[in-house]
């Protein structure tokens, strides 16, 4: 009696275990999605579960792929990152999907890594992030630190002739990573240790009084002073509030976000902000026919003309036109003739350009700056003469100036020490 | 095709433009105009500059335009259009001619655009426009705009009006950017000591960095050490209005504790709940906060008012009708519920999640919450953290009077402290209890509307404030109000004096040790309950 | 069934869950380990690794609970920080792990894990020192979380801090260890935690036989230390905890140093809490501040609530069942499943009380009183808050 809730959780899962492998006889293709549904992170991945499942939405109705239909797979790992890890084996193994688009967190792609790794799968991962990485099963189509950090910078330096730099960031591996990076970066170019500040706040700080006015202090020090925001998410909000209510304007000292896009820009009043930047590979506001095209088309699926879009999106969008060119190329959805045939796609991306997915698994992407609007948007004031290839490891860090990722033959690694002509990590 | 030759049409029309503006200014002016339309944004500056130069009647209007981000042109035909938002739709009207027109959709107009460096122009331009408005505030703002890009000519200007001026705050502007002038570019050392002695008595960021600048690259050796003892002199002034501001920004942390936790200290403190979904009644009258301002656009300014009554009724009876179904049959074992509200609480998230969406929302701010009340120009208490602090202190003053001098309090009182005598007196329990419980959560609406104006509005909102509610519930005492805003206060306090010496993180983790240790000395808080009502 | 029935009914008569509880969870142990590794994929018998490694962690959660009821179903303290022990016992596991993958990481450094070697760290903290080894690592999982809830329970009990005090002390214990955790400073590897594990013992953890062994280990420790509970509530001590709850203060007039029993009972919950800890990181994969998520531990307490409280065997079904429910739920209706979840809670703590362990005890009791009227109801261990 006591053991039955036992027994009966066994025989569910051990029943539904036979009624999936039953089903895979069906025809669709699987396409996993795997972002967080509640949760912290819910609030910026259900907008991408509903982009993937506009795209397969929109496949379908061009006539499926390879003659099948496409079906999507919705799970919630709960901003749980164990839970990424439990929810990606149960994607591969019990819905067997050929595909997974998901993960928006750095910890939960290192979470689910592992596993997509041992079972083989194939997963999308479509947001900026600290770079340091390539593997086989993932294709990274967010932005790396090269392709969002630096020229960010560099704009600054040149455009506004910022000589003193405070480097906020949340605490965790991205904005740790990027602050390496851009610390060195900066003292390459001669700028001095005492011209940087940098500065580390918990996840969702909301109190955000006395780092603003050290960061008015430090920019009262006779040299132009600009703000590299690596802030992550909920905490972006106080922290505007907290600049505009201190009168920070962005004339005085300018803040560039990488974390801060229309989607988080949409949580409140942006009048006071108007003027700080951020550094995208694309906007909503970027002006081509085909974003245009694109923005009609998630306003008629979502139904609400006032949703905005966003990189993350973009890179959702170009990540899933790649993997349908590569599965028409090769033929099949099999992951490894998939991963081959990926290398060398191009797919036009939303700001009117294009996008080539590299033999690093990381895309070339333009870089755009934009200044923040009353309404929200941004404004376009600065992008890349051409597209930058995305580099998984940086030329910046120490431990990582030798390495190399390569997955084309017969190289085929993701880590090549370029020293010591080797091939650390997994080895395929 | 085309477009080559309409190029080729506005590369003659840029071509033209010098010509022009010798014989007709206002030909030239809408030349200029044409170009700004069409230059790319490296390029406006040129343009602009040469626009004030016309010294057209229009050009201060086109200039606030541009600065507010409205100036568009009309792709067909290159027409200036100002589009202005009026309470959530554009309006869109020809610059030049004042006509409105019929909305337009978005690949029909561009923008002309703006970066930071325009804006810069921009403002200083309009400066420039305003150093003789009627208004004597615009005319301080208009020479403080001037203040690091003086030229001889407008400093000479300035000069000449300072002679006309009556007005004390455009006069001390006004010399704070002449001397400013005289420090740096003044023919005598001694006029540049003079000037710099000037600016020792002020604090504006901008005079610290021309002495910084001073300091380290002037020639003479004389000006370098007045630059350094003025520095010395600001400095002090600085580090005071420094612990100043930090005692106003731990003051302001405790308020927002205490009106997240004040509810608590009803439904936890005399309750004796141990309500895990109180966070979400903060949450719940946030989400009023929203709904109230969506209901009425275009009042902005006084929704907070109607929202603070909404969120206590919608809060409150959330709190009820809680009461009512779940905790009303768990009396006597408040650890049990701790597991219902923790489920209620993962309900009323997943209920905002499905009606709302898991986005963030939009939840504006009053002007009058908006802006900071400027003492001088290193201390200035933002509005927003202002009113909240005294917001906080009424809702807890109105609190008090409620429990202490209301037969409701009276009755709450006596329920908490013997359930069955109170019963036996005659007191109807049951309804105490609901209204109790409906009263916590009502205020915790009320918190949430303050929190609306500090924070997100999603549906974390809740979580992140509901272990600091319990942290000052605890520490002060549970079942003791005074307690809950002395711990609130101190907690504020404590946390941001720490925070410039160990960092953000290791401030909290060091209050929640010390709060952890201080129970272990004061095993019931602060303020502990007397009696036996205690446990 | 009525077989089952009538045999857990006779162990009930003679006053011990034991041997069936250990019985039954062995067998379906092994039995999912036979169907994993020698029924072929195809057949309907056959247990999938997936399900291998969910019940692998539905098992140390188990253990978890079990810590849980042992301090608040047997000694009336709710520990709202037990999510703390169990992560600082993954936390060992974790870095034990991390030493293992030795030049096999992406920078393939021989001794600095992949996040200190990005970070530009040197050299190895000191307290990453030794945690190559498996049994000094396999120590520090039982000594790290025993001793902090040493320090913590005698500070506590100590000053005689009860009821919700001590719970909401232990959730601020928690909380800033979390935050702790989080700071890329400590050298765990922050937000990120540690990951990307190969091997345990020098066997692949992505090996089906290793997960297969994983399962079972997790499953006979979480039988022994149920068994070691349970004649160690059923001692003197035992009687002496169970009087703590029921009425400190008159034990404490009697002579008994109550303040010395709850920290010893206190240390031996953490230890069990920190082993479980240690199971859940090799079958999982990863271990991150988010286990500090004073969430998580109020998320513990409620399964035991759910399963009921003062049995140890309601514990382990509380686990199971809830983390099952959260399983099929999410797969099921990812939009909704918090509202089924929230309202599981709700209504388990409405309409049983004493959990699911208490329907069975009213069902044995009342069936025990059908079948032997004159015999008096046995008392039922009974926990008061």
């Amino acid at each position: 009696m006591t053991l039955k809730p036992i027994l009966q959780g066994l025989s569910f899962a051990v029943a539904s275990t036979v009624l999936s492998t039953a089903a895979i006889a069906e025809d669709p293709i699987k396409v996993g999605v795997l972002h967080s549904l509640s949760g912290t992170m819910a609030i910026s991945e259900t907008t991408l579960k509903d982009t993937v499942l506009m795209m397969v939405e929109q496949q379908n109705e061009a006539g499926g792929l390879l003659g099948r239909p496409l079906e999507a797979v919705v799970v919630d790992p709960a901003s749980n990152w164990p839970l990424f890890a439990e929810k990606a084996r149960e994607l591969l193994t019990q819905e067997e999907v050929d595909v997974i688009f998901g993960s928006w967190t750095s910890v939960s792609r290192k979470s689910v890594l592992p596993v997509l790794e041992e079972l083989n799968g194939l997963m999308f991962y479509p947001v900026q992030y600290e770079g340091e990485e390539s593997s086989k099963n993932v294709f990274y189509t967010g932005a790396a630190p090269n392709q969002q950090a630096i020229p960010a910078v560099d704009y600054l330096r040149n455009e506004l002739g910022v000589e003193r730099w405070v480097l906020a960031g949340t605490d965790y591996v991205y904005p740790r990573t990027t602050n390496k990076i851009l610390e060195a970066y900066l003292m390459d170019l001669g700028v001095a240790e005492e011209d940087i500040m940098i500065n580390y706040t918990p996840f969702s700080h909301s109190d955000w009084q006395s780092i603003v006015s050290d960061i008015k202090t430090f920019g009262s020090a006779g040299k132009k002073t600009a703000v590299v925001s690596t802030i992550n998410g909920d905490a972006n909000v106080p922290f505007y509030k907290e600049l505009g209510n201190q009168g920070v304007s962005s004339a005085d000292i300018p803040v560039i976000a990488f974390s801060v896009g229309e989607e988080e820009l949409s949580g409140f009043d942006t009048s006071p902000l108007v003027g700080h930047l951020a550094a995208w590979n694309y906007f909503q506001s970027v002006d081509a026919d085909v974003n245009y095209d694109f923005i009609d088309m998630w306003h008629a699926y979502i139904g609400d003309e006032d949703r905005v879009t966003n990189d993350p999106m973009e890179a959702t969008y170009i990540g899933f036109k790649m993997w349908v060119q590569a599965v028409e190329q090769a033929g099949t959805t099999d992951v490894d003739a998939v991963e081959q045939a990926m290398i060398g796609q191009t797919v036009a991306n939303l700001s009117g350009g294009t996008a080539v997915m590299n033999r690093n698994h990381h895309l070339s992407k333009p870089v755009l700056i934009g200044e923040i609007q009353d309404d929200g948007q941004f404004e376009i004031v600065w992008q890349t003469a051409g597209v930058v290839p995305g580099d998984a490891w940086s030329d910046y860090l120490p431990g990582s100036k030798m390495l190399l990722a390569d997955w084309s033959a017969p190289l085929k690694c993701g880590n090549y020490n370029t020293e010591t002509g080797t091939c650390s990590g997994t080895v395929y | 095709m085309k477009q080559a030759l309409l190029m080729f049409g506005c590369w003659l029309a840029l071509w033209s433009t010098p010509t022009v503006a010798e014989t007709d200014t206002t030909s030239s002016y809408d030349d200029l105009l044409m170009a700004l339309t069409e230059a790319d944004l490296n390029a406006t500056q040129p343009i602009l500059e040469k626009i004030e130069a016309t010294g057209h009647p229009e050009v201060l209007s086109l200039f606030q335009t541009l600065l507010d981000g409205n100036l568009h042109f009309r792709k067909a035909d290159q027409v200036l259009l100002s589009i202005v938002d009026v309470n959530g739709t554009d309006q869109y009207t020809e610059f030049q001619s004042g006509t409105a027109i019929e909305p337009l959709g978005r690949r029909d107009v561009s923008k002309i655009r703006v970066n930071n460096n325009l804006r810069n122009f921009l403002s200083s331009a309009i400066g420039r426009l305003q150093l003789r408005s009627s208004e004597p505030d615009l005319r301080s703002a208009a020479v403080l705009s001037l203040l690091t890009t003086l030229d001889a000519a407008t400093a000479d200007d300035l000069a000449e009006l300072r002679r006309e001026e009556s007005n004390r705050t455009v006069l001390s502007s006004i010399d704070l950017a002449l001397a400013m002038y005289s420090a740096r570019s003044a023919n005598t050392v001694a006029a540049q000591i003079t000037a710099i002695d000037t600016l020792s008595d002020r604090l504006q960021p901008e005079a610290r960095n021309l002495l910084f600048d001073l300091e380290r690259n002037a020639d003479n050796p004389a000006v370098r050490e007045a630059a350094t003892a003025a520095l010395k002199k600001i400095d002090g002034k600085v580090t005071f209005y420094g612990y100043v501001d930090q005692l106003f920004f731990g003051l302001s942390l405790g308020s927002v504790l205490l009106l997240a936790a004040i509810g608590l200290a009803i439904t936890f403190g005399v309750m004796g709940v141990i309500n895990m979904a109180h966070g979400e009644m903060l949450m719940l009258g946030a989400y009023t906060t929203y709904v109230v301002q969506l209901l009425m656009p275009g009042f902005i300014n006084y929704s907070l008012w109607v929202a603070i009554p909404a969120a206590f009724i919608v809060a409150g009876l959330f709190g009820i009708l809680i009461e009512r179904c779940v905790i009303r049959f768990l009396h006597g074992r408040p650890l049990e519920t701790l597991l219902a509200t923790f489920g209620i609480s993962l309900i009323l998230q997943q209920l905002v999640r499905t009606v709302f969406s898991p986005l963030n929302r939009r939840v504006a701010a009053p002007d009058w919450m908006s802006g900071s009340l400027e003492i001088n120009p290193v201390l200035s208490l933002t509005y927003n953290r202002l009113t909240i602090l005294i917001f906080a202190l009424i809702v807890f003053v109105a609190l008090l009077v409620i429990m202490k001098k209301t037969a409701l309090g009276l009755y709450v009182r006596a329920v908490s402290q013997n359930r069955d005598m109170a019963k036996a007196m005659g007191i109807k329990t049951d309804r105490v209890d609901a209204l109790t419980f409906g009263l916590g959560s009502g205020i915790a609406g009320i918190g949430g509307v303050a929190l609306s104006q500090l924070t997100n509005v999603g549906p974390n909102l809740g979580q992140a404030y509901i272990i600091d509610s319990f942290m000052v519930v605890v520490f002060g005492g549970v079942g003791n109000l005074l307690g809950t805003l002395v711990a609130a206060f101190t907690l504020g306090i404590a946390n941001k004096f720490l925070e410039p010496v160990t960092g953000t993180v290791l401030a909290s983790i060091l209050v929640l040790v010390f709060i952890i240790l201080f129970i272990q000395k004061r095993p019931k808080g602060l303020f502990p309950q007397r009696g036996r009502a205690a446990e | 069934m009525s077989l089952l029935t009538t045999f857990m009914s006779r162990r009930n008569s003679l006053g011990s869950p034991v041997l069936p509880f250990v019985t039954i969870l062995m067998t379906l142990t092994v039995l999912a380990a036979i169907g994993n590794l020698w029924i072929p994929a195809d057949s309907a018998l056959h247990v999938s690794t997936y399900t291998i490694t969910l019940l692998g962690k539905y098992l140390s959660f188990a253990m978890l609970a079990l810590a849980v009821d042992i301090v608040w179903g047997y000694c009336g303290i709710l520990s709202l920080g037990h999510g703390a022990f169990f992560a600082l016992g993954g936390y060992a596991m974790g870095m034990y792990l991390m030493r293992q993958i030795g030049s096999r990481g992406v920078y393939g450094d021989p001794i600095l894990p992949d996040f200190m070697v990005f970070l530009d760290w040197d050299v190895l903290p000191w307290y990453w020192l030794g945690m190559d080894q498996f049994w000094f690592a396999m120590l520090m999982v039982l000594l790290v979380p025993g001793l902090l809830a040493f320090v913590f329970g005698w500070l506590a009990f100590h000053s005689r801090v009860t009821g919700v005090y001590l719970s909401i002390i232990t959730q601020a214990l928690t909380y800033a260890l979390m935050l702790a955790f989080f700071r890329n400073e400590m050298g765990f590897g922050g937000n990120n935690g540690l990951t990307d594990f190969k091997d345990l013992l020098g066997f692949s953890l992505q090996a089906d036989t290793t997960r297969v062994a994983l399962l079972l280990c997790t499953a006979g420790l979480l039988a022994a230390i149920f068994m070691f509970s349970h004649w160690v509530l059923k001692s003197r001590f035992g009687k002496v905890i169970e009087a703590i709850r029921d009425g400190e203060p008159r034990v404490r007039f009697l002579g008994y140093r109550t303040d010395r029993y709850k920290v010893a009972l206190f240390v031996y919950s953490a230890m069990i809490a920190g082993i479980a800890g240690a199971l859940y990181v090799p079958q999982v994969g990863i271990i991150n501040p988010g286990e500090f998520a004073p969430l998580n531990s109020i998320e513990i307490v409620v399964w035991v609530a759910v399963g009921g409280r003062g049995t140890l065997y309601g514990a382990v079904i509380g686990a199971l069942l809830v983390n099952y429910a959260k399983t099929r739920f999410t797969a099921l209706m990812p939009d909704g499943w918090l509202f089924m979840l929230g309202a599981l809670f709700v209504l388990v703590t409405l309409f049983l009380p004493k959990g699911l362990a208490g329907v069975y005890g009213q069902l044995i009791t009342s069936w025990k009183r059908g079948r032997n009227r004159d015999e008096p109801p046995q008392r039922n261990q009974e926990a008061t808050s």
